[in-house]
């Protein structure tokens, strides 16, 4: 079963819509034994990433560790990806999973002195695919998916694509079964619903 | 790079689209779930529904069509019109919207910004300010500064300024302003492009603009010397100019950046 948790963060229902119209099955849930059980997981999330707090309390972090461990295929979105590093300075007193090793910094303020509008809103592009990304095949170059976000993980050697906004950040990671995207591909069209497919079929 | 979008927007009226488009192969030009669809399908970066049924028992019907509209979209989705309430707010999330604007109810009750906020996440809160350059009793260089925010279809002046309301909202944690010249709209002779530049130079988040519109050339300059980051795309339909899709390839071909294909 897919399991999709719901730790009050936002608006789940459009990522349930969109897997479902893909053909998923998925269950919603809040318990750790169905995220242990689970065949595939998705973490989505909006807002502050204190937000994130909920999952130590409900006892998901453990629950998740252990099932990234067992190779279960897990896609972070928004202040899901987040979560997988080890924190953000969104809110300093709130632990990431500490699966990618970096920090989650805002955007600056200002590039070449002017000023950078946040959050980061719309559809910007995926650059610097990794070839070798299972979540992003088949996507060309230059695809465009939708942000909205005021902090971002930085580049390093598990990004799979980048994308260009006061400099180069994390449009996606992945490091075999635990993925990531920065964007909301429930609302970036036909390239986030590719996206989804392309993680449904792991 | 991030690009600049246009946003197809639709006035319904019980559940009616109040000026359809003339698509050739639309059975119905009426229902907003299908023409949402058929913006999403030529191009269109976002949808904006804009409800301006006059009665409360119209609420029911808008729901509706709001869940009907965003069970085939996969493109942000704002609705607009009559929240007065966090819990209206919820409701029309439930219902599949991923924004919401907020207008007149903002103003009266500026708490009700964070309290959506709150819930939602500030993303997910647009405030929509209809706008008039002053006039009566103000030199020409302040007809921007103190431009002032009207409600009611931009009928009632409030005495406020836009650009005081615009950071105080801001401040209160709206995702984004939805700026709508009264003195433009309906004119087709343009953005109002100085007061659009103002009020994006006045805040951080994000300014969409809206009202007067008639032509390719007029998104290009609220993009370029209105400093948009968005803008609105109704009438445009209905005067030459066939989809998101044909408006965004004239404005990348004058350097603009925008979503294509799409």
């Amino acid at each position: 079963m897919i399991e999709v948790i719901d730790y009050k963060a936002g608006n789940l229902t459009s990522v349930v819509k969109a897997l479902n119209f893909l053909g998923a099955e998925t269950h919603v849930t809040q318990s750790p034994d169905d995220v242990r059980n689970a065949t595939k997981i998705v973490l989505p999330g909006v807002g502050h990433f204190r937000a994130t707090q909920l999952l130590h309390d409900l006892q998901l972090t453990a629950a998740t560790r252990e099932a990234i461990a067992n190779g279960v295929p897990f896609l972070g979105i928004c202040v899901g990806l987040q979560w997988l590093y080890d924190g953000s300075t969104e809110a300093h007193s709130t632990d990431g999973l500490g699966h990618f090793n970096s920090t989650v910094e805002r955007f600056p303020t200002h590039v070449q002195d002017a000023e950078l509008k946040s959050p980061h809103v719309g559809w910007n592009s995926l650059e610097a695919i990794r070839e070798d990304s299972r979540l992003l095949r088949g996507i060309a170059p230059g695809s465009f998916v939708y942000y909205t976000h005021s902090w971002r993980a930085p580049v390093s050697a598990d990004t799979a694509a980048a994308t260009e906004y006061g400099g180069l950040f994390t449009a996606a990671v992945e490091r075999d079964n635990v993925m990531g995207v920065q964007f909301h591909p429930e609302k970036s069209g036909e390239t986030g619903l590719q996206i989804l497919r392309n993680f449904l079929g792991l | 790079m991030l690009t600049k979008r246009i946003i197809a927007c639709l006035d319904v009226r019980d559940g009616r689209v109040v000026k359809g488009i003339q698509f050739l192969d639309i059975i119905d030009a009426g229902d907003p779930a299908e023409l949402a669809h058929r913006h999403a399908a030529l191009g269109a970066d976002e949808i904006v529904l804009l409800d301006i049924t006059a009665t409360h028992e119209g609420r029911g019907t808008l729901l509706e069509t709001v869940k009907r509209a965003a069970s085939q979209l996969f493109i942000p989705f704002t609705v607009g019109g009559g929240i007065r309430s966090a819990a209206d707010a919820e409701a029309v999330f439930t219902a599949g919207a991923d924004k919401v604007s907020i207008n007149s109810s903002a103003i009266a009750r500026p708490e009700l910004i964070g309290e959506i906020g709150a819930s939602f996440g500030a993303q997910a809160v647009i405030v929509a300010i209809d706008a008039r350059r002053a006039t009566v009793g103000t030199t020409p260089g302040n007809a921007i500064t103190d431009a002032e925010v009207y409600v009611s279809g931009g009928r009632k002046p409030t005495g406020r300024r836009v650009i005081d309301w615009a950071r105080e909202a801001e401040d209160r944690g709206a995702g984004e302003i939805l700026l709508t010249s009264m003195d433009s709209d309906g004119t087709r002779s343009g953005f109002d492009n100085e007061l659009t530049a103002a009020v994006s130079s006045a805040v951080q988040i994000p300014v969409i603009a809206s009202g007067g519109a008639g032509n390719a050339q007029h998104f290009a300059d609220v993009f370029k010397a209105g400093r948009a980051d968005a803008a609105l795309a109704a009438s445009i339909f209905h005067f030459g100019v066939t989809s998101s899709r044909a408006l965004k390839e004239e404005l990348a071909a004058q350097g603009i950046p925008m979503r294509l294909p799409c």
